[in-house]
């Protein structure tokens, strides 16, 4: 059920701030697509155009084209909402809802829209999403306990069964384990080897063994300053990109080396 | 933590000295005697005796202190003395008030107060019933009203609002915050006068007036707890292919609903103690009348205020029974408080 996302010159803006210009890329299906690059070159914003969370910022736009599967999502027909539910989204910061337990976390994308659904379908899909986000055995005797309940790890996870539940196509995630401990940061990133079976996905990490883990493909984003929009520098297989970049300043920056 | 004291001393850990726990304590009851006995000789008066205790003790506290802890603990002990000090000062009026309205109102707290009202009624006895009645009527019209209302108008300024539409209407709602609530009465008496005639004398115009003085309360209170939802709520409800309109009925109202109930408490509470507005509107009947569409009705601000401006023989039985209406009234604020409590209780956030 994974799709394949095509991006071509995609310019993003915040009001008449230009944050984000000329990007094209292909991100392919049942892989792992992991962005890196400095601090404020963009990678969130990119990748919030991804599923048109983006345009939820008062003045925020975009130009240019997103391909997925064939359908611009963009295009004048397509409903924003629906985006959504085919590209699902992960946050920096884990952001469960505090009025729900942790059943309710995993059925919200199905309950806040209001779908009917008998309980033992409702049971099958809190267990499998859960399963899936390698949470279940921790919380399986405490389902209906306060989702705000849990530690930051697995908050985190609790938000990734949370969107992994609505079976979407594509899952964007920005930092999913920058608030994290490295022991919950291997299971999350464990979990992203799995779920990339399943689906399309996109990371943004500002840890680089970490995409050199995880990701199978790498895009290096970059910005000449403050002011200037950031770019697309370079994407290639994640090998290529960490062993023999064909830019000086990817070389620079996987190397550690930065200015 | 001894263990701390002296190993660390090398550190200058150690050196650190306190006043004993019951210095405080100590200290106050040495400045009441001091103060009590510079009073017996100037003359004993409680005011300032209070006055000459606290000063006391603060001098005293922050002096030894200062020598015994160092000025850091000083200042920390003249900042607490003035807080709890502040504190007790707000508290007097409250408990003045408190006290004046339980000890002159429990005489007539009775079975008659609730089930009689004044009609046919001369001398003792007699009741509130109809008083009762109608500002549990007039309130509820007016919060059915205003609730919908005020929540819908801050939630368009908070989740919809852009530009000079929502500027407006917040500059509107800052305005009407203000508005003296006689000035809400005679709006809505000069608003029915000219649909009805100048006799008109109706419950819902009362509910009309109070309506104009709660609404910007509910939108104000309302506005502050949505804009405390955090975003990335909403964001996560949007990610998960949820409409806007659904995130704002089941996300954000939701989260909010403990802080809309206790902003929707003090409102009621705002209003429903209100007098003037109620004179010129709804007017004072000595009977029950349930019918807010029709004629004149007895709210218990008015009735105390009448009871005690124009009291009937014998003035003491009027007098008690304005008292009691008013403790009728924060009886009811109370209850509402409380009702209020239990349903942020209820709605409120968990984290276990
Ligand atoms: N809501 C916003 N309104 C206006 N400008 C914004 C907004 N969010 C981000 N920007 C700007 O857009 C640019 C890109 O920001 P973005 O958050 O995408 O960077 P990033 O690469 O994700 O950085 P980080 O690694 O620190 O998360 C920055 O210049 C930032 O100031
Ligand atoms: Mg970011």
């Amino acid at each position: 059920m994974s799709k394949r996302i095509d991006v071509s010159d995609l310019n993003i803006y915040y009001g008449d701030f230009l944050a984000v210009e000329g990007v094209s890329m292909a991100i392919e299906p049942r892989s792992v697509t992991a962005f890196i690059g400095p601090s404020g070159c963009g990678k969130s914003t990119f990748l919030r155009s991804l599923n048109r969370m983006h345009e939820v910022i008062p003045g925020a736009r975009v130009e240019g084209k997103v391909v997925m599967d064939g359908q611009d999502l963009y295009g004048s027909d397509v409903d924003p909402v629906d985006v959504r539910r085919t590209v699902g989204m992960v946050f920096q910061r884990p952001n469960p809802f505090p009025t729900m337990s942790i059943a309710e976390n995993v059925l919200a994308g199905a309950r806040l829209n209001s779908k009917r659904m008998r309980k033992s379908e409702a049971d099958d899909l809190v267990e499998s999403s859960l399963q899936g986000a390698n949470l279940w055995n921790e919380v399986k005797d405490r389902l209906d306990r306060p989702g705000a309940g849990l530690s930051g790890g697995q908050q985190q996870r609790l938000c990734i069964a949370r969107a992994i539940a609505v079976k979407p196509d594509v899952l964007l995630m920005d930092e999913p384990c920058s608030a994290l401990d490295p022991i919950s940061t291997l299971a999350i990133e464990d979990l992203i080897q799995k779920l990339k079976s399943d689906y399309t996905i996109v990371i943004v990490t500002h840890n680089m063994q970490q995409a050199s883990r995880v990701s199978d493909a790498t895009a290096f984003f970059n910005i000449a300053g403050t002011g200037k929009p950031g770019k697309l520098i370079e994407m290639a297989d994640t090998a290529t990109i960490f062993s023999n970049p064909t830019q000086k300043a990817t070389e620079d920056y996987v190397s550690g080396r930065f200015g | 933590m001894s263990q701390l004291t002296t190993s660390g001393s090398g550190l200058g850990l150690g050196h650190s000295r306190h006043l004993p726990t019951w210095a405080p304590y100590g200290v106050l009851v040495l400045a009441a005697a001091f103060s009590a006995a510079v009073l017996a000789l100037a003359g004993f008066n409680l005011a300032g005796f209070l006055v000459l205790t606290a000063i006391t003790f603060m001098i005293v506290l922050v002096v030894a202190s200062r020598a015994v802890e160092g000025p850091r603990k000083a200042t920390d002990r003249f900042v607490t003395s003035l807080v709890v000090g502040s504190f007790l000062l707000a508290l007097v009026p409250l408990i003045s008030v408190a006290w004046t309205v339980i000890s002159r109102g429990a005489a007539r707290l009775d079975v008659e107060f609730f089930t009689f009202s004044m009609r046919g009624i001369v001398g003792e006895g007699g009741g509130a019933a109809h008083a009762l009645a109608g500002t549990l009527i007039i309130t509820a019209i007016t919060t059915l009203i205003s609730v919908p209302i005020g929540i819908l108008t801050a939630v368009y300024l908070v989740e919809y609002g852009r530009g000079s539409l929502a500027r407006a209407i917040t500059f509107l709602v800052d305005v009407m915050t203000g508005i003296p609530s006689i000035v809400a009465g005679l709006f809505a008496l000069a608003l029915f006068v000219l649909i009805l005639g100048p006799s008109a004398r109706l419950g819902i115009m009362g509910s009309v007036a109070l309506c104009v003085l709660m609404i910007p309360v509910v939108v104000r209170s309302t506005e502050e707890i949505l804009r405390l939802v955090p975003h990335e709520l909403r964001e996560a409800s949007y990610a998960l292919g949820v409409p806007k309109w659904r995130t704002v009925v089941k996300v954000v109202l939701r989260t909010s609903v403990a802080g809309i109930a206790t902003g929707v408490t003090l409102a009621i509470a705002r209003v429903i103690g209100e007098t003037a507005p109620l004179l010129v509107t709804v007017g004072f009947t000595a009977a029950i009348n349930y019918n807010p569409f029709d004629g004149r009705m007895a709210t218990l601000p008015t009735f105390s205020w009448f009871s005690y401006a124009a009291p009937s023989l014998p003035v003491e039985a009027s007098i008690d029974r304005a008292w009691t209406a008013a403790l009728v009234l924060v009886i009811l604020v109370m209850a509402f408080n409380l009702l209020a409590r239990v349903v942020s209780r209820a709605f409120s956030p968990k984290t276990r």
